[in-house]
């Protein structure tokens, strides 16, 4: 469990830029400064807004720490020096942000989980399409692959978290009256992501992930407060396997797999098969995908295995039946031909030898924008 | 086939379609809140105070009868057009509002019931009477007097309430916003029963679950409008729907089962679909209806298809409704394996949705 001194974490969940995150985030700073809260700023990101920079009025701000990364010189936020100056509450800017090499850490959340340790509490914001498991529907919504992202554990640890509600039409108004982006940037904006079918999309998105998120906190808080109940919230005990292969879709299908499972508060495995006396007939950049994917699945708390066996299906399904999995992930290969040897094959062979539980094969979402 | 069509449809018709405070159309605004005191009221007059310093001319309708400090600061920068008195009981002074013709007017309270005897029994009659009238409206709603949730936030609160508005009101809306923030802040809370705070608490999240969902859905039925409306076939899968195949000796219970339960966590949309076949035995007809009503039991929408391909039907159904998991029934037994197996074909043709197989 959590130590109860650990500083909390409240996420400020939004759709866009623009649509008012970081200016709650410092109107509740203020608020609590009233009530006599320590306050201090670890990290703004002003972008030109000046009624964003107004709010940061009476606001402690530690200064940033330097970075030097190639030749150059970049700004982070300065850890060690909010830990020294120990305040109550920290306000930290894009929690997804990634850390320029050469910082202590890689990520600005695992910054943010160094401070909570440390006892502080934490305000931080982030926009929906840097959820990790959403990256594929973001992707379809938007044409855009989001490289920085946020694991889905790494947002549910959040103690609170808010959604900061704007319609698409007052965002775009916003974005016209140049409160968000200065001119030249507004044109550009307002032709690729500020369109209002994408903004509508995207905003229904971060609506039902924090319902989601504030169902998933109710789920739990029930279990502590009533072990036994069984409320209709319970459901049957699902587990889920998840077959990791080269196919460049794997990372897609662990997402989805990831998703799902968190949604039905399944536990979810990913193994890959290695085929006994076949170790050399793996191409070295297929064996490399692999590993790839494990590690993106064990970032995203998944656990792995690496599988023996003389044929792929059967020993996938020997695995299945020995963890009592009742969902096997496949994903639907990229590849055009589905041929009886290839993974067409071993698709088919997996639902076919697959009589006592349900198979799921994930494809490609298609992509809504040009 | 498509393309061109989709290339032709920018957003900007949209606001060609729907002109923003040019005074020639009415224009609704909603702000929902999960309960009173999650700061609707400010949000709304907070927006009124900018609209005013940017020079619009912007009234007052109604107000709540109890105000925060916070709240009355506000209204008293902007022009309140005072309430009506009538026979039996206050109203909005909609014909003083529709004489004075503002470019917004702000009503709090949307599901009010007016006095009886009047023309509009509800102020949200009322603001459909000046939206018609030209006027932008921007009003407020709690999510415990929308009408298909009344019952739903009963059973949560204990707390009954005669008003109401319906979900239709808040779906013709031009725009919709939800205030949202974590149940430690809302000021007046559920009713005085004797509730442990943490079981309050969890009642609070529950209703905002529900406030946030309402609002998904809305802007995922006006998004989908859109789409219509410009002959766009996209989908962005913002909200998971669901589709069950079933056949007449299907194992259907099992499918239905896990489809509510992804649904009932998903918020999705389910469908439980049937082909038609051209002869059914009795036999046959019947178990299908018990499978049907099972569906029906499930709350599923039904959906009879017609088409010569039995998959094509499915296909056909499931793209142009937006279905972004589909669900099958796989029988092991047949011998034609693997040639001819329609759940082959299925895997191969299904594009941009999960496939969920079912052993039979």
């Amino acid at each position: 469990m959590v130590k109860t001194d650990r500083g909390k974490l409240k996420l400020y969940i939004g759709y866009a830029a623009g649509v008012g995150k970081t200016y709650k985030m410092l109107e509740d700073a203020q608020a609590l400064i009233n009530q006599g809260v320590d306050v201090v700023i670890g990290y703004f990101e002003p972008h030109g807004r000046q009624a964003t920079i107004e709010k940061t009025a009476g606001l402690e701000i530690i200064p940033r720490a330097k970075v030097p990364y190639r030749g150059s010189v970049f700004e982070e936020m300065d850890t060690d020096a909010i830990l020294a100056r120990g305040p109550q509450l920290c306000l930290v800017d894009e929690f997804a942000h990634t850390n320029v090499p050469g910082s202590s850490r890689t990520k600005r959340w695992e910054d943010i989980e160094i401070l909570q340790d440390a006892g502080i509490d934490v305000l931080t914001t982030m926009n929906i399409q840097h959820l990790e498991s959403l990256n594929d529907q973001v992707r379809q919504i938007t044409g855009i692959h989001v490289r920085e992202t946020i694991p889905d554990w790494v947002a549910q640890q959040a103690d609170e978290v808010v959604i900061i509600d704007l319609s698409p039409r007052a965002l775009l108004h916003r974005l016209e009256r140049g409160v968000i982006y200065d001119r030249e940037k507004v044109e550009r904006a307002l032709q690729n992501f500020f369109r209002e079918s994408t903004l509508a999309a995207l905003r229904e998105l971060a609506l039902r992930e924090t319902a989601h998120e504030i169902e998933h906190r109710v789920i739990n808080d029930e279990a502590d407060l009533a072990p036994k109940a069984t409320g209709q919230k319970q459901i049957r005990n699902h587990k889920i396997l998840l077959l990791v292969t080269a196919d460049p879709n794997t990372a897609m299908l662990i997402r989805r797999a990831k998703r799902v499972g968190d949604f039905l508060e399944a536990e979810c495995f990913a193994v890959a098969v290695n085929i006994s006396g076949d170790l050399n007939r793996i191409m070295p950049q297929d064996r490399e995908a692999i590993e790839r994917h494990l590690n993106f699945a064990r970032n995203m708390r998944i656990e792995t295995q690496i599988l023996e066996g003389n044929e792929a299906a059967q020993t996938l399904m020997d695995f299945a039946h020995e963890n009592h999995i009742t969902q096997i992930f496949l994903a639907r290969t990229r590849r055009r031909s589905y041929s009886l040897f290839g993974q067409g094959g071993l698709l088919k062979n997996i639902v076919r030898l697959a009589r006592d539980m349900q198979v799921v094969i994930v494809s490609e979402r298609e992509l809504t924008t040009e | 086939m498509n393309r061109k069509r989709r290339r032709k449809t920018p957003d900007e018709l949209l606001h060609e379609m729907q002109p923003e405070d040019t005074g020639m159309k009415g224009h609704l605004k909603i702000f929902l809140g999960y309960a009173s005191g999650v700061g609707k009221s400010f949000r709304m007059l907070d927006e009124a105070r900018r609209r005013k310093e940017r020079g619009q001319d912007v009234v007052v309708g109604a107000v709540q009868p109890k105000v925060s400090p916070e709240v009355q600061k506000l209204l008293d920068m902007l022009d309140v057009v005072p309430l009506r008195k009538h026979s039996a009981g206050m109203a909005m002074d909609i014909k003083n509002i529709i004489r004075r013709h503002p470019a917004i007017c702000i009503i709090d309270g949307l599901a009010f019931n007016n006095p009886p005897g009047l023309r509009n029994q509800t102020r949200w009659q009322d603001a459909q009477e000046l939206v018609n009238s030209g006027i932008k409206v921007i009003g407020s709603i709690n999510i415990q007097y929308v009408e298909e949730l009344r019952q739903q936030v009963e059973d949560i609160t204990g707390k009954h309430v005669t008003e109401s508005v319906p979900v239709s009101f808040l779906k013709s809306a031009d725009e919709i916003e939800i205030v949202d923030a974590p149940p430690a802040e809302p000021i007046e809370r559920l009713p005085e029963q004797q509730t442990k705070p943490e079981v309050r608490q969890q009642q609070l999240s529950v209703l905002r679950e529900l406030a946030l969902v309402l609002a998904a859905d809305v802007v995922d039925s006006q998004l989908n409008d859109y789409l219509e409306k410009h002959g766009i076939k996209q989908s962005f899968g913002a909200q998971e729907r669901i589709l069950v195949c079933i056949t007449p000796r299907a194992n259907a219970r099992e499918m239905i089962e896990t489809a509510r339960m992804i649904a009932e966590r998903f918020h999705a949309e389910m469908t439980v679909a049937y082909v038609k076949q051209a002869e059914l035995s009795l036999e046959d007809q019947a178990a299908l209806e018990e499978k049907l009503a099972l569906a029906r039991s499930a709350k599923a929408q039904i959906a009879i298809l017609d088409g010569e391909d039995v998959l094509d039907a499915i296909l056909d159904f499931a793209n142009s409704h937006a279905i972004t998991q589909l669900f099958i029934g796989h029988t092991q037994s047949i011998r034609k394996w693997p040639w001819s197996d329609p759940v082959e074909k299925l895997i191969r043709r299904s594009h941009g949705m999960d496939l969920r197989i079912f052993p039979q």
